[in-house]
């Protein structure tokens, strides 16, 4: 459908562009000031160029290690989850019900898990997960493994990305049932006529038919997983030590609780910069592949 | 895809037989399984949590629930949560219809660029936020209100709702436009009239999906509240006493947060699939 040009829908947009500006441009002002400025105390600040950025780009300074150590631990922690809820999202919805009410009961239990709040998500597992008073714990301890994710950074690691997948592949799974509710019928018919398998009906008509939606999912898996910090922060307050502390929970530390303007601010700019970049990609090849879907 | 043609193939090919069945059947035995623990542990004293693992409660007890509903500090979490979620479903609709509809209808100057902008700031972690926002509403005054969560909360569902709405309304066809033109109808009572109840799925949709991340928020809401305003999220994250944890207490408050949420998905039971799909198969 061609759209015709009418530039006065700017005035459509101007609301949200005003509110938007308060919330997102004013904020962002801010996080820029501070990020080339020292300070002293008592609100007097001067000005420190990019001193704040070289040294959070220095792998061997206190700040930039501690940045680095952080990056490649939410790096590796939004490959895991991607690789696992990615598959595992397809394969419950491909066994989702034909129809009738068990649809709609399986659809409403698939999305409870995205609607309880970040924080209890975290104390849900936080509890489970004990080996004194959780069920997953002490069974896991009960097969004479020791389990204890305060302690030990790889039970922690393993907690996490259970609760995550625990909480998010339902959307993963409720976008690739939207992607294959649009599958018309005739396809799957003349499928039967070929004799096509169950599998090649999968590679050539399931799957490229489901492209867009596992984007978009892929996409937001890999935004929420990369900005995660209530669930870990809950549950491990970035501990053992440092071995579960992420870029956001680091940021938190650094902005709310040493009051360390100028640091937080340039690692805010840094960060926000690495996820507009990846996401610039994502929406660069979804916008491409409307466009050849429509032409 | 037309509207009429999702309502009338419903049915879905998924796999037959009994794999399906053992995969749906195991994940969701998965997810059930850590809320149960938590009911579970919410009708139980913390004599018994903490002595005896007990797969069901030997003595129920509703104490922790009565403590909750009782006690202001508590049951006052609820209602300020429940006031900036229903500020911000509000908020962020209003805001993002006409715009929706631009970027469904129009080309204009920068529509393009606009629109990444606008998605960029859902994509924006709201850990950079918290403390520019902390310094921003205590200038202007908002700081510990409702209505500081909920306008902190448009950062992102405003571009979510946008980007929905977009969706739903790209599948009204446009001639419907231009006959309600040729009718008589001025903008403003075409779009409230006739416009929005076609789309009235994709607002019901939009409304839930902003529900929802406002409902599920705690880094923000924690930030821009201290007494008056304080979010159940932020309550529950002090329940250490001198005694050492109130698991049953956490567990009951816990519960109770889960609740609201099931309402909401119950009455979009039907659209959520599209919805999740952003309005967009």
């Amino acid at each position: 459908m061609d759209r015709p040009v009418n530039n006065r829908a700017w005035l459509l947009v101007l609301p949200v562009l005003g509110i938007v500006s308060f919330s997102a441009l004013i904020p962002l002002m801010t996080v820029v000031n501070y990020s080339v400025q020292d300070t002293f105390g008592n609100n007097r600040f001067f000005w420190n160029g990019l001193g704040w950025f070289s040294e959070l780009l220095d792998p061997s300074t206190d700040q930039g290690g501690r940045f680095f150590d952080a990056l490649w631990r939410n790096l590796l922690f939004s490959a895991i989850i991607l690789t696992i809820q990615v598959p595992l999202g397809i394969a419950v919805a491909l066994s989702m019900p034909r129809s009738g009410w068990r649809v709609s009961a399986s659809l409403v239990l698939l999305a409870m898990p995205l609607l309880i709040p970040w924080n209890v998500v975290g104390t849900i597992w936080q509890v489970f997960a004990r080996g004194d008073i959780g069920l997953l714990g002490a069974a896991v301890n009960g097969l004479g493994i020791p389990f204890n994710y305060t302690q030990d950074p790889i039970a922690a690691w393993v907690t996490i990305i259970m609760m995550d997948v625990w909480h998010w592949t339902s959307l993963v799974a409720l976008l690739a049932y939207a992607g294959l509710r649009s599958i018309p019928d005739a396809f799957y018919q003349a499928a039967r006529i070929d004799g096509a398998s169950a599998w090649s009906v999968f590679r050539k008509i399931q799957l490229p038919k489901m492209k867009r939606v596992l984007l978009i999912a892929v996409l937001l898996r890999f935004m929420d997983s990369f900005m995660i910090y209530t669930e870990p922060f809950v549950l491990t307050g970035g501990g053992p030590g440092n071995s579960t502390t992420f870029i956001s929970i680091d940021l938190v530390k650094t902005a709310l609780g040493q009051f360390d303007l100028g640091k937080a601010a340039a690692l805010s700019i840094v960060y926000n910069l690495i996820i507009l970049a990846v996401c610039w990609v994502f929406y660069t090849v979804m916008t491409r592949n409307d466009a050849r879907d429509v032409a | 895809m037309r509207p009429q043609e999702a309502l009338a193939a419903p049915r879905v090919r998924t796999s037959r037989g009994w794999a399906g069945r053992i995969t749906l059947g195991l994940y969701l035995v998965f997810l059930l399984l850590p809320i149960w623990w938590l009911v579970n542990m919410s009708l139980k004293t913390n004599t018994e949590i903490t002595t005896t693992l007990t797969l069901w409660p030997h003595n129920p007890t509703l104490a922790n629930y009565a403590k909750i509903f009782t006690d202001s500090s508590w049951y006052s979490g609820y209602i300020n949560s429940l006031k900036f979620v229903a500020l911000n479903v509000a908020l962020s609709l209003g805001f993002a219809l006409p715009a929706a509809y631009a970027f469904s209808r129009y080309r204009f100057l920068g529509d393009k660029h606009l629109f990444f902008w606008l998605l960029s700031n859902r994509m924006a972690p709201p850990a950079v936020f918290a403390l520019p926002f902390f310094q921003l509403y205590s200038a202007v005054g908002l700081f510990d209100t409702p209505l500081a969560v909920a306008l902190a909360h448009c950062l992102f569902n405003v571009p979510l709702a946008v980007w929905i709405l977009e969706g739903f309304m790209s599948g009204v066809p446009r001639e419907i436009d231009e006959t309600a033109a040729l009718d008589g109808y001025s903008f403003p009572r075409f779009f409230v009239k006739i416009f929005c109840p076609l789309i009235a799925n994709g607002i019901g949709v939009t409304a839930f999906f902003c529900f929802m991340f406002s409902w599920v928020e705690l880094l923000l809401a924690r930030t821009l509240t201290t007494v008056d305003a304080k979010p159940i999220t932020a309550t529950m994250t002090r329940t250490v006493s001198a005694a050492g944890m109130d698991w049953g207490l956490l567990a009951a408050a816990g519960v109770l947060t889960i609740v609201p949420g099931a309402i909401v998905i119950w009455f979009v039971r039907n659209h959520i699939a599209r919805g999740f799909a952003l309005g967009r198969v």
